[in-house]
């Protein structure tokens, strides 16, 4: 089953998007442009690309620090993200979130949540309020396998079966909660037979693989939609640079990071594109040089936002009247 | 206590006397009727009627959709009221006692205390959770605590402690009116006390003088007024005019009435159920000293639950908890 | 090792680029060390010589630890680095805002007592010093004793509503009486002045939230001693005397109050303030203010009148314009702020910040006074007790009442000449009695 060419063609210009505006944050970075804690999604684009793009725009989503990826496929605006990243007032959470609290109510974009697990509870009541009012949209709940330790996780994933939520739990299995490897941190690795005890249908994705995930997450949402309660989705994937800048990555081997390296999911969709004949050299060029003007055209508009007064500090810290 | 002294409520509309717990029902169940965004949920908040029956009956009235049983799980059930809040439904999450809220602080302070500002105000969590807080019924160490000023200190939050049976019926409606995330402390000691239920909704903000008087403030909140407004009258018999500020609210802090008081009486007694240190006494202690010191004529003093975990033994219980003789002998010693 | 991040705890040498005897210079690179991120050059902030090597490539040490000795070339070669470690800076005697707090209002810490820990100097005790005396001290009649050395008396504890009520009512420190657990409260601060005197509608004794106008004897001290110590720091003074015959004038006086009620008898005290007054307006270049470098002219004569209290210390309550007073007027005046200061019911007006000091010993005093100016003033006047002195008179030697005139000046703003034409005018003003009476 193949999707059309130009399907397939947005999922890699998604994926090299993601891929290419986390690589200039390294270098905005390293020249102290954005700050704070700043977590790297490079090499799981495809979870990114899949999930997000499975969902509709009534559709609600819940994210965590990792969430660079997930925002931009969701649509929300690439300038916005990185002005945010800069602490800018016209960034997307007026220069209080940053890096790892994107929100964009617009885009039902609940936010990079920074607890690990801090996010299932929220989505879960997502979808409970979605479920009350009787609307037909569905939560998709990021979250990595660290989370999966974690009360929350086992409280919610209870909850919403219990309840028939329309939850899609997406657990981006890259194999390390920060430096503590799955299997010295869980007692069974198979994380979808430990969602599917709590009665929900649950598999194992390549997430190295667009289409593969694009295909689950489809189904998933579908089902959930439906209304046949939660689904748990283990989206197994790998984070190829560290957890976060200045991680010292001393936890992981080098020939493991290659092997994975050798499953880049960009890599393997495009040159899967050019033997099906679905790009050629100058599509692929032209693909990444629009994605590198609109990269230039955020950083630019980044640069120029003015920041947020200092007396504005404490707004929003209760709601305002609109 | 009278609603005549009480200015947030209007004695024409004074009704029939109830006690606090039913007065909360009858809150509750005012609230569902009028707003079916309205949802109670929480542990056995349904088919056993609530742990300590203030939702009796409404499982019957509503049905299991809107008085909903959860699963122990107060993190996320917690975290659900969040997010249904946000989903566009208006939550009340009731949770047994304060000392199980420990399971959920992730989620009230990373969440709903946060999400407001931390999305640069795209978010609101018009979300109303009750709790049972306070001691006094020989529960021990972990069913009794008073850890409402630990909440009190996280912006983002409101903190209500309704302490007469009219702020029992009328602080719900305004809670959950509000655009923020509201916590409602209902101390365990006040379910079975009697009073004028009011008709209309008291304000959610604002102290309230309890008693009038010229010589010492007792100022306090929740499970504490009956002692105060005790020792008051006791204080009286010696010449003593004592008035009597119940804060209502513990976030914000109504400082003017609290500075009004003071400066009328020039003397404060602080009568706080939780522990001295780091407590809500302290805070309302500070208030005073940065802006009325001046108006001071003694120490300010605050009463106060002894620093140990609540103990089981009547006697043990009875000495670890602010009583009258305590709040008199400090407004003594204001007095000199 | 120096930190060449926020997050290095520690590095690795892995080069050193000099060698033992080599000179190097500020800004030389003089090793490698290797850190979790890369290598990373480190720089020298000392010119001398490399006289030892303390670690050897390849050893990991911790952030802050000594890599070489240098001989600075101010230092000559020594065997630890932390040689020329400095001696602990002596304890400071107030913080930095406390500092600036007083200096800005003309006082230096080291001239006041401090309450706080260890001896420092609060801002309350910056604040007592400068209100302790309400308008401004001038120099004491008699030696004062070192107020700093002096042990503090047990503060009596007053609430804050009582010490408010206190200054409000201008009732002083000593006529409150603490309650049976010694505190003084707001019952045991009377209803109204003990002092005799009306109360006046204006009466101003300080702001409504500072504490009472007279503030108790030590604080008054510590203000007084404030106001010298810096008077006799800045101002090069100059004393110049004169012995004036007071026949005349006194005669004069006994005239006048003979024929006038007893209410209305004028004292040469009045006389001697008059003529200060008239002198001061003749002589404008002693009557003004020190400021930025520079004499001020006053364009009034505001005489600042030193009134010893009964208890000890002293008050300085100004007399506005007193150079347009006539002599009763002069005297009445001088009676309401002698009244007023010792009662402790300073006036806003008493307040005035005076353009020329004087001080009179009176009858009980010694034969003249070499007074400190107060700051910023140029000059103070001293007039010693009236005593009967052999006085020539053409080739005649007779007996008159005199009295010792003294003009302190600053020597920034006059000379001793003017000082003396000063004392000059005062005697003939004296001579006068149509310029006083």
């Amino acid at each position: 089953m193949t999707a059309p060419v130009d399907v397939r063609r947005t999922l890699l210009h998604e994926m090299v998007r993601i891929r290419r505006f986390e690589e200039r944050c390294v270098e905005l970075y390293s020249t102290e442009r954005i700050r704070g804690f700043m977590h790297l999604c490079i090499g799981e684009e495809a979870v990114a690309v899949g999930v997000l793009g499975a969902l509709a725009p009534e559709d609600a989503v819940v994210s965590t620090y990792r969430e660079h990826g997930h925002a931009l496929a969701r649509g929300v605006p690439m300038t916005s993200i990185l002005a945010e990243m800069f602490g800018r007032a016209s960034g997307c959470s007026r220069g209080r979130g940053g890096s790892m609290h994107l929100f964009d109510a617009a885009r039902r974009f609940y936010g990079g949540n920074a607890i690990v697990g801090g996010g299932l509870p929220v989505a879960t009541g997502l979808a409970l309020a979605d479920a009350l009012a009787g609307r037909s949209a569905v939560t998709a709940c990021l979250f990595g396998d660290g989370a999966v330790a974690e009360g929350e996780f086992h409280e919610c994933l209870n909850l919403a079966a219990l309840w028939r939520l329309p939850v899609v739990f997406c657990c981006e299995n890259n194999r390390y909660a920060m430096g503590t490897a799955l299997e010295r941190e869980h007692a069974q690795t198979d994380l979808a037979l430990r969602a599917a005890a709590y009665g929900m249908p649950a598999w194992p994705v390549d997430g190295m693989d667009v289409q593969a995930v694009a295909a689950a997450a489809e189904r998933a949402v579908t089902g959930v939609r439906a209304g046949s309660g939660p689904c748990f989705l283990e989206l197994r994937t790998y984070r190829f640079r560290a957890h976060s800048m200045y991680d010292p990555d001393r936890y992981r081997d080098r020939a493991e990071v290659a092997r994975w390296k050798d499953r880049d999911p960009v890599d393997r969709w495009r040159d899967l594109l050019v033997a099906d004949g679905d790009l050629d050299e100058d599509g692929w060029a032209r693909i990444v040089a629009d994605v590198d003007e609109e990269i230039e055209q955020a950083v630019a508009a980044a640069e120029a936002a003015p920041v947020e007064p200092v007396e504005e500090l404490t707004r929003f810290v209760y709601a305002e009247p609109s | 206590m009278s609603a005549a002294t009480d200015p947030a409520v209007d004695p024409a509309a004074a009704t029939a006397r109830s006690t606090y717990r039913e007065a909360l029902r009858e809150a509750l169940r005012e609230a569902l009727r009028a707003d079916e965004r309205v949802f109670l949920m929480g542990e056995d908040v349904g088919r056993y009627g609530g742990c300590f029956a203030v939702s009796l009956g409404l499982l019957e009235e509503f049905g299991p959709e809107r008085v909903r049983d959860t699963p122990l799980s107060e993190s996320a059930f917690v975290g659900a009221g969040i997010g249904a809040a946000l989903g566009g439904l208006r939550p009340i999450v009731e949770i047994m006692t304060v000392n199980f809220s420990l399971l959920a602080l992730d989620q009230i302070l990373n969440n709903a205390a946060t999400l407001s500002h931390m999305s640069g105000g795209q978010l609101a969590v018009p979300l109303v959770i009750r709790m049972t807080t306070g001691a006094g019924r020989q529960l021990a160490a972990q069913h009794s605590h008073s850890l409402e000023g630990w909440y009190a200190h996280i912006p983002g939050l409101r903190v209500v402690a309704p302490a007469t049976v009219a702020d029992a019926r009328g602080m719900l409606a305004p809670a959950l009116a509000s655009p923020d995330p509201v916590l409602v402390f209902e101390h365990a000691g006040l379910y079975a006390t009697e009073g004028d239920a009011g008709g209309a909704a008291v304000g959610l903000d604002g102290a309230a003088v309890r008693r009038a008087g010229t010589d010492v403030s007792l100022v306090t909140y929740g499970g504490m007024l009956p002692t105060a407004l005790a020792a008051a009258e006791h204080l009286a018999g010696e010449g003593t005019s004592a008035e009597v500020v119940d804060l209502r609210s513990l976030r914000p802090l109504d400082e003017d009435t609290v500075l009004a008081s003071v400066r009328r009486t020039h003397r404060l007694v602080v009568v706080d159920e939780g522990w001295r240190s780091g407590s809500l006494a302290a805070e309302v202690a500070a208030r005073v000293a940065e802006h009325a010191f001046y108006d001071l004529d003694a120490p300010p003093e605050r009463v106060c639950s002894a620093e140990v975990p609540v103990p089981y033994a009547v006697h043990l219980e009875r000495a670890a908890l602010p009583a009258v003789d305590d709040v008199v002998a400090a407004a003594r010693r204001t007095v000199g | 090792m120096p930190s060449l991040g926020a997050d290095m705890d520690a590095g690795t040498v892995v080069e050193w680029a000099v060698a033992p005897g080599d000179r190097v210079r500020r800004g030389d690179i003089v090793a490698a060390v290797e850190t979790e991120k890369s290598v990373i050059d480190v720089e020298c902030f000392e010119d001398g010589v490399v006289e030892r090597l303390l670690v050897p490539v390849g050893t990991k040490v911790p952030v802050g630890a000594p890599l070489a000795v240098i001989a600075t070339d101010r230092s000559g070669p020594t065997d630890a680095p932390s040689a020329d470690q400095q001696a602990p800076a002596p304890h400071p005697r107030a913080t930095p805002p406390v500092r600036q707090f007083a200096k800005r209002h003309g006082l230096d810490v080291a001239d006041l007592p401090g309450s706080g820990h260890d001896g420092t100097v609060t801002r309350a005790d910056v604040r007592a010093a400068l209100e302790a005396p309400a308008p401004s001290p001038a120099p004491a009649p008699s030696p004062a004793p070192a107020p700093s050395s002096a042990p503090a008396p047990a503060r009596l504890p007053i609430t804050p509503y009582a010490r408010r009520l206190a200054a409000e009512r201008g009732t002083g420190a000593e006529a409150l009486r603490p309650g049976p657990d010694g505190v003084v409260r707001a019952r045991d601060v009377p209803d109204g002045p003990s002092a005799s005197a009306p109360t006046p509608a204006r009466e101003v004794v300080a702001p409504a939230e500072e504490p009472p106008p007279r503030a108790t004897s030590d604080g008054m001290r510590a203000a007084i001693a404030a106001r010298m110590n810096r008077s006799l720091r800045e101002i090069p003074q100059y004393h110049v005397d004169a012995v004036i015959e007071l026949g005349a004038a006194l005669e004069g006086l006994r005239e006048r109050n003979r024929r006038a009620a007893v209410t209305e008898r004028i004292v040469p005290a009045a006389l001697l303030l008059v003529a200060a007054a008239r002198a001061a307006r003749r002589v404008p270049a002693l009557n003004g203010h020190w400021v930025d470098g520079a004499f001020a002219p006053s364009p009034t004569v505001d005489l600042g009148v030193v009134v010893s209290l009964r208890e000890g210390g002293l008050l300085v309550p100004t007399i506005p314009a007193a150079d347009e007073l006539t002599l009763p007027e002069a005297m009445t005046a001088l009676r309401d702020a002698v009244t007023r200061a010792r009662a402790g019911r300073l006036r806003s007006s008493d307040a005035v910040d005076a353009s020329i000091t004087v001080t009179d010993l009176g009858e009980t005093g010694g034969h003249a006074v070499h007074g400190r100016i107060f700051p910023p003033q140029v000059a103070l006047v001293g007039f010693g007790a009236i005593v009967r002195r052999p006085w020539a008179e053409g080739d005649l030697l007779g007996v008159r009442p005199t009295v010792a005139a003294t003009l302190t000046g600053d020597h920034r703003a006059t000379d001793g000449v003017v000082g003396g034409r000063f004392l000059h005018v005062i005697d003939d003003v004296l001579h006068d009695p149509e310029e006083w009476s």
